[in-house]
């Protein structure tokens, strides 16, 4: 069943929509304008029926597939480029996908970064809490943007995969499949725990300033290390840290203090050092609040079926073994409520060592089931 | 399960399936079956399938296939959510029987259950001749073989009494598929039953 994935979409470069209408928010506030930043691949039929959205997670963004620097492929390519392209699960031949940076991120759209008209400085931490339905109402306007009534299918991993749920919730008839990966239909205790951790960290670097650290010309970059690092421990699984650092020491180990001894340290403090070096740390924290607040079953008294009864799309749900942090278990009750409800779902558990990141690997196996099940859907 | 599709026991449980009911199919495999439920019978249709390649088959063909364990119960769908629910040729693959059939009728209103007949004469040949039987619907070799019960229409029967399972209905086939309706125990080679509690 293996398609032989070889060609990606090649060089992209993003584009920018402006919205001057305003944006009510979950929390009450309205965003007066904002700008989205996002990438597509592939061509729009004519009926503008073959359109994908593919919602990114916590640190990423609208720079799915393909390269963005001809002499620099590699370190440039899109963050889920092994899934899309001619041929691939999310086949540009058939496909229109669209990729776009959530409002809050920091990577082209509207985020605390961004100027705040009303002061001419950085929103910083001025800038509102955002919602996954905030979002998802703001790619709804992207959606009318680029003439999509309906999507074919919206897709993300994670918390991309709660924007999936969510738009077959808030806009039933936008969407004719939801495919779910990696997700759950809210965070448990022990998520908001590690979440709020990573938010101490940044909050209590002296270098963040209230959130207002742009005018300091500082960056809170320790607490985001730190931050990062936490998370990249959750998204790994045991088995595989141990097969791939073990005990194993650096060359330079053995010198009993408290500098890197550990492949395992080396390689947190690159993850961390790299991360912090081009994330905001306002759009983590954001970030992170949304997820912490998803909870669609929330005004439903906890019903997740109830919450999900009004959804009209064909679901996908998709998780992986050793993923502890969305654990198969919780996707499972995201399928045992559509079954309640008599909706279609299908779902995979996918046998794998990669943990949370799971999603993102170039599994055969996982990349079958995805491409078999994005045939089966008409454009 | 990838075991050969004698198509016969499908065609008893096509007609017994309404249009509109809901059916879930445990061991669904590729998803044959429920796809004909789904396309001539107008159901609505859930599988759980364990093997990968059997999962992707069933995504391939369209069904809202769950992956999962039937070992570990069928925890997570509701009470009585099912018209029936199918357990075709594999109940003598799964170890914890009783607890299967129970489960069964406590998300379904009526169990489906086809097995083969291990007191078909056939069979009974072949071990009188020294050798484990190998049939249309025993098709493995006792070394490759999937089974982990071996048991007779008889035995299954008893097992239903034991457990308060009222037989609904019950429909014996022989190895080429053809109704057997005398001494079944001896000439059937496949049993079809639909139970209720």
């Amino acid at each position: 069943m293996t398609t032989s994935f070889s060609r990606g979409v090649g060089l992209v470069s993003a584009r920018v929509a402006h919205f001057d209408q305003p944006l009510p928010l979950r929390s009450g506030s309205v965003l007066p304008a904002y700008d989205l930043v996002y990438e597509t691949y592939g061509r729009l039929n004519a009926d503008a029926s073959n359109a994908i959205l593919v919602c990114h997670a916590l640190s990423g963004h609208h720079h799915v597939a393909g390269h963005t620097d001809p002499d620099n492929i590699d370190k440039t390519l899109g963050w889920w480029d092994n899934i899309v392209g001619p041929g691939r699960p999310l086949d540009t031949e058939r496909f229109f996908i669209v990729g776009v940076n959530n409002l809050g991120g920091c990577h082209g759209s509207t985020g605390p970064k961004s100027i705040n008209l009303a002061t001419g400085k950085p929103w910083g931490s001025d800038f509102p809490m955002v919602a996954v339905v905030d979002w998802v109402h703001a790619q709804a306007r992207l959606a009318d943007h680029l003439g999509i009534r309906q999507w074919a299918a919206v897709m993300g991993g994670s918390l991309g995969g709660m924007q999936a749920m969510r738009w077959a919730i808030t806009f039933p008839e936008r969407v004719r499949h939801a495919i779910v990966i990696a997700a759950a239909p809210n965070l448990t205790a022990e998520n908001i725990a590690f979440n709020d951790v990573a938010r101490q960290a940044i909050l209590t670097d002296p270098d963040f300033h209230g959130g207002h650290y742009y005018a300091h010309g500082s960056h809170p970059w320790r607490g985001l290390r730190l931050a990062r690092m936490l998370g990249h421990i959750t998204y790994l699984a045991e088995d595989q840290m141990a097969e791939k650092f073990g005990r194993k020491r650096r060359p330079e180990a053995g010198s009993y203090g408290f500098d890197v001894e550990f492949e395992i340290e080396s390689y947190l403090h690159y993850q961390g050092d790299k991360f912090a070096g081009y994330f905001d740390a306002n759009t983590y924290l954001l970030m992170t609040r949304a997820l912490d607040y998803f909870d669609p079953a929330r005004v439903a008294g906890g019903d997740l079926a109830a919450a999900l009864a009004v959804a009209r799309a064909k679901f996908l749900v998709v998780a992986f073994s050793s993923d502890w942090r969305f654990s198969p278990e919780r996707s499972r009750e995201i399928v045992n409520a559509l079954v309640h409800n008599g909706q279609d779902v299908a779902y995979a558990e996918i046998e794998s060592e990669h943990g949370h990141d799971s999603f993102l690997m170039d599994d055969p196996h996982y990349h079958a089931v995805v491409d078999a099940y994005m045939k089966r859907i008409a454009t | 399960m990838n075991l050969p599709l004698g198509r016969a026991d499908f065609d008893l449980i096509a007609a017994w399936v309404q249009p509109g009911e809901r059916v879930l199919d445990l061991g669904c495999g590729d998803g044959s079956l429920l796809r004909r439920l789904i396309d001539e019978r107008g159901a609505k249709g859930y599988g759980v399938e364990l093997e990968d390649a059997e999962v992707l088959a069933a995504i391939a063909n369209g069904i809202n296939v769950i992956q999962g364990n039937l070992e570990q119960g069928l925890a997570g769908f509701d009470d009585q959510t099912f018209n029936h629910v199918v357990l075709s040729r594999t109940l003598q693959t799964v170890r914890h029987t009783e607890r299967i059939l129970g489960e069964m009728l406590r998300v379904g209103r009526e169990a489906v259950v086809s097995f083969p007949n291990f007191a078909y004469w056939k069979n009974r040949m072949a071990v009188m001749s020294g050798r484990m039987p190998v049939s249309e619907d025993l098709p493995y070799e006792w070394f490759d073989t999937p089974n982990l019960r071996f048991f007779t229409i008889l035995d299954f029967e008893s097992l239903c009494a034991k457990m308060g399972l009222v037989i609904r209905e019950r429909q014996v086939l022989d190895d080429a598929g053809r109704a057997v309706t005398e001494e079944h125990n001896f000439l059937g080679s496949l049993a079809v039953y639909r139970l209720g509690r």
